[in-house]
This record gives C-alpha cells, sequence and structure tokens, in this order.
C-alpha cells in the first residue's frame, strides 16, 4: 500500500510497529521489576524510564548504581551505550532535516531503536514521500511504542517489590544483554568486537571505579574498527 | 542501596545526554558529514560495552559471591546462542531464562 496522505502515513507507521509491542512490555516490566528490586521508588523508576526512555542505557545506569560505581562512570558507561542513537540521528537527518525544529525535536526524544529502524526502512523504499509524511509515519512508529514502555514500566514497578530472591533476578539483566547483542552480530568485525571487549573486561576487572568497562569498550570499539579496515582490504585485493 | 542523590543526578544526565545524542545530527549537523574513522568507531560502541558489562556476571556472578555458577554460566551461553541463531531477542530472553531456572532447580 503506497503512502498518498499524511493520515495514511500515520497508519502505516502505527501498523509496521504494532509487532514490537512484543518486545516493549516485557522489556519495560523487566526494567520497572529491577529498578524496585534496586531500591528505587516507583516515581523514581518511572521517571527513569520518561526521562531517558532508552532500554539497554537504562539497565546499564541501574547495574553499575547497583555496584556503586562512581557517577561519572556510570553516566560514561551508560552514554556509550547510547551512542548509537547519535548514528540513527545522523542516519535520518537526510530524511527529516528540512522538517520544523520543534517536530525534530519530538522526534529526537522518540528516537528508538523500533522507530529508527522502521522509518529507515520504510524512507528508503518510498523515497518520494513528503517531509510531512515521514513525519507522520515516524510518530505512527512510535504511538505503540512508547506509551506501553511507561506505561509497563510503571506495571513492573508495582510489582517489583513482591518477587522473592529465589526467582534469581539478578541474572535477567545478563540474560536480557546477551539476547540484545547477539542480533547485532552483523558481520565478523561485530563479532570481534564483542569478543575483545569480553576479554579485555575480564582482564580488567580489578580494575578501580568500574574504569575496565570503559577500558573494554574502547578495546572492542578499537578491534571491531580494525577488522572492518582489514576486511574491505582484503575484499579489494582479492577484486583487484 | 543506592543514594538517591546519585540516582536523580544519573537520571537528569542521562536524560540530557541521551536527548543530545539523539538531536545532536537530526537538529544541529544537519547534512555536514562526520569523519569515515569516527562512523567506524561509533558502529561498535553497543557491540563492545554490552559484553564488557556481561562477561563479568556471566564468569563471576555477584549473586553467588563472585564464585563461578554452572547454571547461569550455561544460560548466558544459551541465551546468546538462541539469539545467534534466530535473531529473535525474546525467544533468546525466555531460553535463557528456562535453562537457569531447570538447571538452579535440578542443581538444588
Amino acid at each position: 500500500m503506497a503512502i498518498t496522505t499524511t493520515k495514511s502515513a500515520f497508519r502505516k507507521g502505527l501498523a509496521d510497529a504494532a509487532p514490537f509491542v512484543l518486545v516493549i512490555i516485557p522489556f519495560s516490566s523487566l526494567f520497572g521489576i529491577l529498578a524496585t528490586e534496586a531500591g528505587l521508588s516507583v516515581f523514581e523508576t518511572l521517571a527513569f524510564s520518561v526521562v531517558v526512555i532508552a532500554g539497554a542505557a537504562q539497565f546499564t545506569a541501574l547495574q553499575l548504581m547497583q555496584e556503586h560505581a562512581p557517577t561519572a562512570i556510570v553516566l560514561a558507561s551508560a552514554l556509550a551505550v547510547n551512542l548509537r542513537m547519535a548514528m540513527y540521528s545522523a542516519s535520518l537527518t537526510p530524511y527529516i532535516g528540512a522538517a520544523p525544529l520543534w517536530q525534530r525535536a519530538l522526534a529526537a526524544y522518540l528516537t528508538v531503536d523500533q522507530s529508527y529502524v522502521c522509518s529507515m526502512a520504510q524512507y528508503e523504499k518510498e523515497p518520494d514521500m513528503t517531509i510531512p509524511q515521514r513525519m507522520s509515519y515516524f510518530f505512527g512508529c512510535v504511538t505503540p511504542i512508547v506509551p506501553l514502555w511507561y506505561l509497563f514500566t510503571l506495571v513492573g514497578a508495582l510489582l517489583g517489590t513482591q518477587i522473592p530472591d529465589s526467582w534469581a533476578l539478578d541474572f535477567a539483566l545478563p540474560i536480557t544483554f546477551l539476547a540484545m547483542i547477539a542480533p547485532m552480530f552483523r558481520t565478523p568485525a561485530h563479532v570481534v568486537a564483542a569478543l575483545v571487549a569480553s576479554i579485555a573486561a575480564l582482564a580488567t576487572a580489578s580494575v578501580p571505579y568500574s574504569l575496565g568497562l570503559i577500558l573494554a569498550g574502547m578495546a572492542g570499539m578499537i578491534a571491531g574498527a580494525q577488522t572492518e579496515v582489514w576486511l574491505v582490504r582484503r575484499a579489494e585485493r582479492t577484486a583487484g | 542501596m543506592i543514594d538517591k542523590s546519585t540516582l536523580w543526578i544519573v537520571i537528569i544526565c542521562l536524560g540530557i545526554g541521551s536527548f543530545g545524542l539523539r538531536f545532536v545530527f537530526t537538529g544541529l549537523v544537519g547534512d555536514r558529514e562526520m569523519p569515515a574513522w569516527l562512523l567506524r568507531h561509533l558502529r561498535y560502541t553497543a557491540v563492545a560495552i554490552l559484553p564488557a558489562l556481561v562477561a563479568p556476571q556471566v564468569i563471576a556472578p555477584a549473586a553467588t559471591g563472585g564464585q563461578f555458577d554452572p547454571a547461569r554460566f550455561a544460560a548466558a551461553a544459551v541465551a546468546l546462542a538462541v539469539g545467534v541463531l534466530t535473531k529473535n531477542v525474546l525467544l533468546a530472553i525466555i531460553s535463557g531464562a528456562g535453562t537457569l531456572y531447570s538447571l538452579l532447580w535440578l542443581l538444588g
């Protein structure tokens, strides 16, 4: 179905993003549960989700605060996890950069993995969309996602303190992160980055102030970038 | 227990920082291009930071006082393997959790 009006663009965005509801509900509930388990009040937990609106970064910050890492390290690590948002922003710019500033600001707040993935796929498929249609599509995508992100954070927070220790929820976070990492292994360079970062994290576990995490992350990024350069050169040699 | 003032500093700064990261290009940079070397490193941030965060918890979980735990290790391995094979985040989480509970129950 081709998009002909801003209204049909909104509806298509809504329909395309609807399946992500299945991911958003358990994720946001889990954040609500773990945050209250860590001692946050229901209000603090909900504020966290509304202000930050980034699952992986919220989980990272929560984990490090529980380990009593210094605030600067908590922020640096969580923002590093969120650096991909800057890349999303960069790749959305050619498509929506001409929209009014208030719309771009609102879209920036609402840029999450799901709205980015849906929108980029749509913009590339139908390059003739107007700017208002693109914005409508984008806001359509976030409509089934963001309100549920708030709502189920609240539900999780209300349930949280009633869950007994025997449920081993300490390990919900590592399992969730591993599950999130796996689909990111798009190229050998991504795998190398993850492997080097893991090994470096184990090797630097005794470095104070959780600085090991930053060092390991940087080691992984450099390893990934270098592997990419090496793979491109090898492909060029083979082609030449 | 997490200190309340630390918590609010983290919530507010992380909110501002995350918005900044999302707004930096659509809002401020416009169509100017970033250097290729920077983009090349940015591509691997999430895939490096998340495993670095998880690895110590998998090998030496805080819940068992840093002792290696076969149930937690197996759960991590299963979650990762299912994720890689199916690319399905939800299925990977469910498989990992299932493994953890089965083994915790079996190993007592």
